[in-house]
């Protein structure tokens, strides 16, 4: 039987320089497909809700008529899903953790002006579209 | 006769990775029996099938446990491929089988050095847990995760691996083959290793069909086992043996885990030598699930087994994971019966718990 077989192992590291980083005097690096936390295109968005009902944990809320895309970042198991379920592709999923905190929040973006404006017009003129041909259905 | 006397033993132990409770009865300092209780974090996993649709449900049962993350998510989507009756892309197949040894590799090496932890090597823990390190680093540049992969969708896989990943990969395998070998050495030959190994904690064949074993644990006591031979993914296209080893002892467990992790660095790069060049990662699935199916996979720790009814709403009827160390608790309680005292923490350790898992 063999003694003091990881003993020249042993030795070896005291001399190796440590594997792991010294983290936070050098800051951590992230492959490129990390799945750290979502982004989104906000201007991109048609708020139909679909991130929000394919989100295993309720994370996300829609709301369409104030334009805003809101995520509780402490409740996101980062699983990417919404990514896929997003028909215009405006989530991504990018690099970098939450930090940790105190307290659960939220996180709202709301949609600019002008993408309100236009989609604002876009429904009138839809409306309005859909109230002619109403007229035209009654008339006939 | 000796007087008999009961130690409670865990769930909150140095030992213990997870919480496991036994009541153990000995007299003097020999264990004559144990007797386990669970329950300390069972979650509910199964039942949120009432409150998330199919598809969700495929990121809940991932999370059942950190360790074997890929094969449960892996699992649960082959049981709804079987109930949607679709064949998955063999590029695919491929690309999970690699994922899934890449987890069993990073599972047996967690192992390995909780094993030395265990007997109080804790330089060897350290060196364990460094390789592993550099296949979580694999991990996380192909799915973007260390231990939760997240790849799997039902009908397929989410991401691809480029063949610079692919090249990452083999350079890796032979590095990792490598440092293995090194405290291989150690592992199969030190004299302080072998003496809190050999011998300690036998198991007997007989014993271990008649409780149902599964897993290394199995495969250490000389009954060939592995559920990787039933065919799912990739793998009656690739060409392995189970390790399987007679001494039915600690030392075993130990080396029959140790040689799977130079049979998965094989299958892994079998599997890269073979992969198909395909753009296709999913089968698309259509509608809402309706049926039943189970399937069976080899999870690092052993058989786990998946049962998925559907009818034909979003949400699944029942839903049930049945995970290996279940079926080895029988057997660790068994093998208890007649060792020393200080031996428990190491021999519940050898069977590889994994309790977040069994509890669900
Ligand atoms: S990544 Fe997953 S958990 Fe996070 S918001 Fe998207 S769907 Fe929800
Ligand atoms: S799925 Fe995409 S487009 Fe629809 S609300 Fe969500 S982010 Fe907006």
């Amino acid at each position: 039987m063999a003694i003091l077989k990881f003993a020249p192992e042993a030795l070896s590291n005291l001399f190796k320089p440590p594997v792991t980083t010294a983290y936070p005097a050098k800051p951590a690096e992230y492959p490129e497909r990390s799945r750290g936390h979502i982004e989104i295109e906000i201007d991109d968005c048609i708020s139909c809700g679909l991130c929000a009902r394919a989100c295993p944990c309720g994370t996300i809320s829609v709301d369409r008529s104030a334009g805003t895309w809101t995520i509780d970042r402490y409740d996101c198991i980062a699983c990417g899903f919404c990514v896929v379920k997003c028909p215009k592709k405006c989530l991504t999923m990018v690099p970098g953790y939450q930090t940790p905190g105190g307290k659960k929040s939220s996180v709202t973006y709301q949609k600019s002006p002008e993408v309100m404006a236009a989609e604002a017009k876009k429904r009138e003129e839809a409306a309005a579209k859909a109230a002619a041909a109403k007229a035209a259905a009654a008339k006939e | 006769m000796g007087k008999r006397s009961v130690i409670p033993y865990g769930p909150q132990h140095p030992v213990l990775p997870e919480p496991i409770h036994l009541d153990l009865v000995i007299e003097d300092e020999r264990v004559m029996e144990a007797i386990p209780s669970i329950g300390f974090i069972h979650r509910g996993l199964e039942s949120l099938v009432e409150k998330r649709d199919f598809n969700q449900m495929t990121y809940v049962v991932e999370r059942t446990c950190g360790i074997c993350s890929f094969g449960h998510g892996m699992g649960y989507c082959e049981t709804m491929e079987r109930i949607f009756d679709v064949e998955i892309p063999d590029r695919a197949k491929f690309l999970r089988t690699i994922w899934f040894e890449l987890s069993r590799m990073h599972s047996h090496l967690l192992w390995l050095g909780l094993l030395a932890d265990g007997f109080g090597f804790e330089n060897l823990f350290y060196q364990c847990w460094r390789i592993r390190e550099k296949v979580l680093d694999l991990q996380e540049m192909t799915c973007g995760g260390r231990v939760i992969f997240s790849v799997n969708t039902i009908g397929g896989v989410l991401k691809d691996m480029t063949s610079e990943h692919m090249q990452i990969i083999l350079k890796t395998m032979d590095e990792i083959e490598q440092e293995l070998k090194t405290i291989q050495k150690t592992f199969f030959e030190d004299y302080t290793v072998l003496s809190r190994l050999k011998g300690v904690g036998i198991m007997p064949k007989e014993k271990i069909n008649e409780l149902g074993c599964v897993g290394p644990f199995a495969r250490a006591s000389g009954v060939a086992v592995d559920m990787r031979k039933l065919g799912y993914a990739a793998y009656p296209m690739i060409d392995f043996e189970p390790v399987v080893s007679e001494d039915c002892d600690s030392y075993a467990r130990c080396y029959v885990r140790l040689m799977e992790i130079y049979q998965s660095i094989d299958i892994i790069r079998q599997a890269i030598a073979k992969i198909p060049s395909e753009t296709d990662l999913v089968t698309p699935v259509k509608g809402n699930p309706n049926g039943e199916a189970f399937v069976r996979l080899e999870q690092p720790r052993g058989e786990a087994f998946y049962y998925a009814k559907a009818s034909g709403k979003p949400n699944l009827e029942r839903m049930r994971v049945r995970t290996p160390t279940f079926a080895n608790i029988a057997g660790l309680c068994e093998m208890l019966k007649n060792t020393e005292l200080s031996d428990v923490g190491l021999l519940i350790i050898t069977i590889d718990p994994c309790i977040s898992c069994t509890e669900r």
